[in-house]
């Protein structure tokens, strides 16, 4: 069948032109000042990331970082005893609950923040039931928590699904000889279930961090339009400022980031067995 | 016991937190009021609405048109290049597989940004035209990766077989390869598909010229405060994904079935 191998051509032109060839743009932007307007009249410079050890946008990306760890550390906390509770269960009954965790992680992740804000808003669902029990009307949108709570909604089934998927490989029996060699509870899952699922719980981390950290959706609509991630930096630069070179050179920075990211928790996954998604 | 009990009273906390806000937004998305402060009876009055909105109109117009002509387009791409790309050796095909991940591990932003700055370079108008590109692009992985499994499974003896026999590269292609691989195309298609309705970063970046699609739509009002219409919408939208996600679900079980190692 070798000779069927210039049936990709196609794409591999495809993939130069429209994958290759943009991260190249957007390196060179980076690296570049000049005027958008004026094509071709770029000069090298670093200016672009020196501006971006400003306070204003370092306090941007803290917070980026800071509130896609929390929202993170949260998915890990709410989804690994829910992935444990599944992996649990029978077969038939596993696969109704993984299909349910799947279903709202299909809609529209612009319709599931949307639903947040009825639900949240001044006079959402929230503060009118508060209303009736005779309180005040709280705030509950427009802050840190809004947008934290945004994320985690979201993302949460990214988190379930990979360490779901390596408990239900997990051999059974080596909890078995633990407990037959006395082991309680609590030690079992800190010397062997936990361990043990480390890579599903490692894909999970990027799976929810990546997405946390370069939304730029859930900030605006539960944080309100003066909210800042570096998502909405980067947005604000190429459709609002013009900016495109300050706005290559943050996407390269978030890039960073993330591989980064990536590599610190590939060096945990060395065995490849974390269950993607895919 | 008790943490059995314990247990079930989690799981039903957490799927209350997962599927509360869609039924909050279905339920009120038959509410016979202007706020969602109060409950003022049954109306379809929002869906007639909405089929009456010009510009939701429109935007379910180039939804439908991107999604259908980005399918096909990213599903003829896509095989042929899973075709080819199965039969590279060891190291260019490496290179292909992992240049094709990019778009599905870049966060979208970056790709819609980069893509951006493409059609900038190339001076193509930002449009209908970008928009599609763009799809095209972020689908073909999808399909790539649905039809490679597909390739793996089929016996590479049959085309040989069939072109000992006399037949052409191409006719053994169409005749053998093609109809093996065929549930893996259908469902790299319908990914295709799927993944076009729903996006928005990518089309958000790269559309202009009054061209939008329904997820620009939602949340350019959505900024603008809450309206009922979107309430509607959501509910369609929400029902249609969830209508392609069952079929997607059926195709794989089926075949997992069909296979007999179902997991």
């Amino acid at each position: 069948m070798k000779q069927l191998k210039w049936l990709s051509y196609p794409y591999i032109f495809w993939m130069i032109l429209f994958i290759i060839v943009p991260l190249i743009l957007v390196f060179i932007f980076s690296f570049t000042t000049g005027d958008i307007r004026l094509n071709g009249d770029f000069q090298f410079s670093i200016e672009n990331f020196q501006r971006f050890f400003d306070p204003l946008y370092l306090k941007v990306l803290g917070k980026s970082v800071n509130l896609a760890l929390k929202s993170t550390i949260i998915c890990l906390l709410l989804g690994y005893p829910m992935a444990m509770i599944i992996s649990r269960e029978n077969i038939k009954k596993r696969n109704v609950m993984i299909l349910l965790f799947v279903v709202p992680m299909w809609m529209n992740f612009l319709l599931r923040t949307y639903a947040w804000m009825t639900l949240l808003g001044k006079n959402g669902v929230l503060n009118f039931l508060i209303k009736k029990l005779g309180f005040t009307p709280l705030n509950f949108i427009y802050n840190d928590n809004a947008v934290l709570l945004g994320m985690v909604y979201n993302f949460l089934p990214f988190m379930v699904l990979p360490i779901y998927s390596v408990l239900i490989k997990m051999d059974r029996s080596l909890i078995e000889a633990a407990e037959d060699l006395g082991a309680n509870k609590v030690k079992v899952f800190l010397k062997i279930i936990f361990p043990l699922s480390l890579p599903g719980v490692v894909s999970g981390f990027t799976m929810v961090f990546m997405p946390a950290l370069s939304t730029f959706v859930i900030s605006r609509l539960l944080g309100g339009g003066q909210y800042m991630l570096i998502g909405n930096l980067i947005e604000q630069q190429f459709l609002w400022t013009g900016d495109w070179h300050f706005g290559s050179a943050i996407s390269i920075i978030m890039m960073a980031f993330i591989l980064i990211g990536m590599a610190i928790t590939s060096k945990f996954d060395k065995e490849k067995e974390g269950g993607g998604l895919w | 016991m008790v943490s059995k009990f314990l247990k079930k009273i989690y799981t039903i906390l957490i799927f209350i937190f997962l599927y509360a806000p869609i039924v909050v937004l279905i339920v009120f998305s038959f509410n016979n009021s202007k706020s969602r402060g109060s409950w003022n009876g049954f109306t379809l009055k929002w869906y007639i609405e909405l089929f009456k909105n010009e510009e939701i109109m429109k935007a379910l117009y180039y939804t439908i048109i991107i999604a259908v002509l980005s399918a096909i387009i990213s599903t003829i791409i896509g095989t042929f290049a899973a075709i080819g790309i199965y039969n590279m050796n060891y190291l260019s095909k490496k290179v292909a597989l992992n240049i094709n991940y990019l778009p599905v591990l870049n966060p979208d932003i970056v790709t819609a940004v980069s893509l951006m700055t493409l059609y900038r370079f190339m001076n193509i108008q930002l449009g209908f035209l970008s928009m599609l590109l763009s799809h095209i692009t972020f689908c073909i992985p999808y399909v790539i990766l649905s039809v490679l499994p597909k390739l793996k499974q089929l016996n590479r003896h049959l085309a040989e077989a069939a072109m000992d026999l006399g037949a052409t590269p191409f006719y053994a292609l169409r005749k053998v390869i093609i109809p093996e691989i065929m549930p893996g195309i259908v469902t790299g298609a319908l990914m295709a598909f799927t993944l076009s309705i729903d996006d928005f970063v990518i089309s958000f970046f790269n559309t202009g010229s009054g061209v939008t699609n329904l997820s620009i739509t939602v949340y350019s009002m959505a900024r603008r405060g809450i309206k009922p219409e979107i309430n509607a919408l959501s509910s369609l939208m929400f029902l249609t994904v969830l209508v392609l996600l069952l079929i997607i679900n059926k195709r794989t079980t089926k075949d997992l079935e069909k296979r007999g190692d179902i997991a």
